[in-house]
């Protein structure tokens, strides 16, 4: 297989480290050879996290080359952007989350806001498919990620992995109630 | 599911997708090591989570975060000479702080064995340097392993632990941001738990253990024919490997991550070089790498940061007289940053131009997205205190930071610290700046944690010297920075609850007359406190405390029938002041295109620290919303 490559980006508190997780599982359910890396440590702190995941039999390094990414998946506008300059190749898919977490010099009115306008005239720029993804009655933001997920299954935007392979790498990673929830969610968004 | 702390006990042999950081604790488990201990820092606080995961009574090893990096090796040495396997484990940086114990480490007969594990950090992720800790294993005598995936961290520790009981010698296993927070399948052995003899062993006879006078030659002889052995080891050690391609003309020499960065950019190329790949980067494997040589016409280089192998190389080179063409760093670019496939690409392409395709970059016209620096937490007591104490100082005053959370407040909007060095330095700095100066106050900050990891000294020099300078405690009773871990003042350690070490009595058993102490959150009150700790002419200590917020909102959040709470804001009566977005600046407010504030409400934590920063006073109480 080919290499495709994933790459995750939000803030610090926005719930990428499990998003990318259950991907990670849920390709290696699926067969497939699979490589990934997060961002720890300091960056947590309302910085952009990134996770890298790589899948493919040729694949070595868990870090991905400049805009070689097949699929860039955001929580956020800022991100969404500043991901799909850093990481996505032409032609690629970003999916994201449309919401906004503003950075600091937009808070103190020094920029620009990103939003959901310029990412379409940036993605048209450069084939980019574009899928923007939003769920208004959500209780807690904390599951913006999964409802990613859904949409991630219902476009089928990683080759070769199906919603049984993210059920089983939800049931690997969590239980009990937050299971429970998290795949009632998953299951109606995906449709 | 099953947990991590199940998993890691798994006896049978078994294959799971882990973090390198915690195949790390798989092979210490199946080693049957004994005693662990550490201090934290980015890259390797999760090896303490896997640890952590696995509960107290099931732990197959003592595990301690010390007070710093050389309590923690000075009480893996000690446990080590009374015979038990021990590890220690810590940050690039930390090395520095344990350096006065570990370059002794090689010159004693460590008959329990010791391996030292290092998370480097090429790319400064998470650290105020990105220094090459190889040569602290040069000026130590002690051999250096380096992984380049988690499966090499699992089969490098275990190696390094064999070899080093069986030599009772100390051995590096140096590991690097991405290869500790790197994840793939790892295949694991079975173990199976056994009862560890608990005999102290520690015998003089086994020494000497005191390098001073006479002893200190024959000691030094004896590490020195150690590594004289390691040598011999590094030439038939099973870490080394060559991916042959067959190729006569070009090699590569390379070790850990930047390795996987070369296969991965050699996937483009139709020639490919063969690659020898050190796992034992000190000493090296000289008998190896002259075959290499000797096989190749031009050798290139591929190492991060320093050029630490590459004079090795040319060294051997010499000696044999190879006419091997070797090619190291060319230009300064080359020893910063990270080996990533990006970076050996560029690294490769100046070396060998015709053997890489070239690379389609975009173009200028990319719209620049505005930068996203780390933040301190929305209700975070920091904030309220920078605020406060902004309020209570001259643009001419001089503030000193140290590391921790605490150090964002250099950042905009705040701008509070305007130096920072290393942990603990802070004190002693802002005594310095005080010398020959009854102009500019000096204001120095310390965390709690770092308090007593490296901050005692310059507070004890403060008072013995007589410094005139203002130290404000940040205490938020945790260590925040790497991810909350307990400290002396957290009222519990790693394993059990303890007596807190109070930060105020312990400044007034050291004599500080001037104490002050606030929660953050009340800011004016703090304020106050600050104008007139500097208004004295001597040392004067402030303590500006308020639990973490995020580890204390993640507690609430996990109790039975928690309900989140949020302010808001009153449109009606807000001015537009904007000092809660522009001067107090939670990353909660948010600024809409007509130039009003609005909460964002998958931020707030409902703290209401902001509401004392409205005049107008638009900003609701937290309620359930």
């Amino acid at each position: 297989m080919k290499a495709f490559n994933i790459y995750l980006a939000g803030v610090g508190g926005q719930g990428i480290g499990l998003l990318s997780e259950i991907l990670l599982r849920g390709a290696d359910h699926a067969g497939l050879k699979v490589k990934g890396v997060d961002t720890h440590g300091l960056a947590q702190r309302g910085g952009v996290v990134v996770s890298q995941l790589r899948l493919g039999s040729r694949v070595y390094s868990p870090l991905i080359f400049q805009n070689e990414a097949d699929l860039v998946v955001a929580l956020e506008h800022h991100e969404a952007l500043r991901g799909t300059n850093a990481a996505l190749k032409d032609g690629g898919t970003l999916i994201y989350y449309n919401t906004a977490w503003q950075p600091l010099e937009v808070r103190l009115n020094l920029a620009e806001p990103v939003g959901g306008a310029l990412i379409s005239k940036e993605c048209q720029k450069r084939n980019i498919r574009e899928i923007s993804v939003f769920k208004a009655d959500l209780k807690d933001a904390r599951m913006q990620n999964i409802v990613l997920l859904a949409n991630i299954d219902k476009y089928s935007l990683i080759p070769g992995v199906k919603k049984e392979h993210y059920i089983q790498a939800m049931d690997d990673l969590l239980q009990g109630r937050l299971l429970e929830t998290n795949i009632e969610l998953f299951e109606k968004e995906r449709k | 599911m099953k947990t991590l702390g199940e998993i890691l006990l798994e006896e049978n042999s078994f294959s799971d997708i882990v973090m390198g950081n915690t195949a790390l604790v798989r092979a210490m488990i199946e080693s049957h090591t004994r005693v662990v201990t550490s201090y934290p820092g980015s890259p390797t606080p999760e090896i303490a989570e896997a640890i952590k995961a696995i509960p107290k009574e099931k732990r197959p090893f003592y595990f301690e975060f010390s007070t710093n990096e050389k309590v923690a090796t000075e009480v893996a040495y000690g446990a080590a000479v009374n015979g038990h396997l021990s590890t220690v484990f810590f940050k690039s940086v930390g090395l520095n702080v344990a350096a006065d114990t570990f370059v002794q480490l090689s010159l004693m007969n460590i008959i329990g064995g010791m391996v030292v594990v290092l998370g480097d950090d090429p790319g400064a992720n998470s650290s105020q340097n990105e220094q090459d800790n190889r040569h602290y294993a040069c000026l130590s005598y002690m051999p250096v392993f380096e992984p380049a995936s988690p499966a090499e961290v699992y089969t490098f520790y275990k190696e390094a632990a064999n070899l080093s009981i069986e030599m009772g010698m100390p051995i590096i296993l140096r590991l690097t941001t991405h290869v500790c927070h790197a994840k793939e399948k790892v295949k694991f052995q079975n173990w199976a738990p056994k009862t560890l003899d608990e005999t102290p062993r520690f015998d003089v006879k086994n020494g000497p253990y005191i390098p001073i006078a006479a002893d200190v030659f024959p000691m030094k002889r004896f590490s020195l024919q150690r590594l004289e052995t390691m040598k011999n080891y590094a030439d038939r050690s099973p870490l080394n490997r060559v991916v042959d391609y067959g190729n006569k003309n070009l090699g590569i020499i390379t070790m850990g991550l930047p390795f996987l960065s070369v296969m991965d950019v050699l996937e483009k190329t139709k020639e490919k070089p063969d690659i020898l790949k050190l796992g034992v980067v000190y000493p090296i494997p000289a008998k190896v790498i002259k075959a290499f040589l000797e096989t190749h016409r031009e050798v290139k280089i591929i190492e991060e940061l320093d050029n630490f192998i590459e004079k090795e190389i040319k060294l051997l080179a010499y000696d044999n007289h190879l006419s091997t063409k070797i090619i190291g760093k060319i230009d300064i670019e080359d020893w910063i940053g990270e080996y990533t496939p990006d970076k050996v690409y560029e690294v490769l392409k100046k070396t060998w131009a015709d053997l890489l395709p070239a690379r389609k970059r975009l173009g200028d016209n990319i719209f620049e997205v505005p930068n996203r620096p780390a933040q301190m937490c929305p209700g975070c007591g920091h904030r309220s205190a920078f605020h406060a104490i902004k309020k209570a100082i001259k643009d001419t005053d001089i503030t000193v930071a140290d590391i921790g959370c605490h150090t964002l407040g250099f950042l905009p909007p705040y701008q509070v610290g305007e130096l920072m060095m290393c942990m603990g330095a802070s004190t002693a700095i802002g005594s310095g700046l005080s010398l020959f100066n009854d102009t500019h106050k000096v204001i120095a900050f310390l965390g709690d944690s770092t308090f007593f990891h490296a901050g005692l000294p310059g507070i004890i020099n403060a008072l013995f010297n007589k410094h005139n300078l203002t130290l404000i405690l940040m205490e938020n009773g945790t260590t925040a920075m790497t991810g909350h871990q307990d400290h002396a003042a957290s009222g519990k350690n790693f394993n059990e609850p303890t007596d807190i070490i109070p930060l105020s009595r312990t400044l007034e058993g050291f004599g500080v007359k001037h104490i002050y102490e606030t929660d953050t959150y009340q800011q004016s009150k703090l304020t106050e406190m600050v104008r007139k700790a500097v208004e004295i002419n001597e040392f004067s200590v402030v303590i500006a405390k308020h639990p973490c917020m995020l580890k204390f909102s993640r507690e609430q959040r996990r109790k039975p029938g928690y309900q989140q709470r949020k302010v808001d804001i009153d449109q009606q009566k807000c001015k537009r002041f904007y000092e809660c977005i522009e001067e107090f600046a939670c990353p909660t407010f948010t600024r809409t295109d007509d130039q009003r504030v609005k909460i964002n409400p998958d931020l707030c934590i409902g703290d209401g620290s902001c509401l004392q920063t409205c005049q107008a006073q638009a900003i609701t109480p937290p309620q359930i919303r």
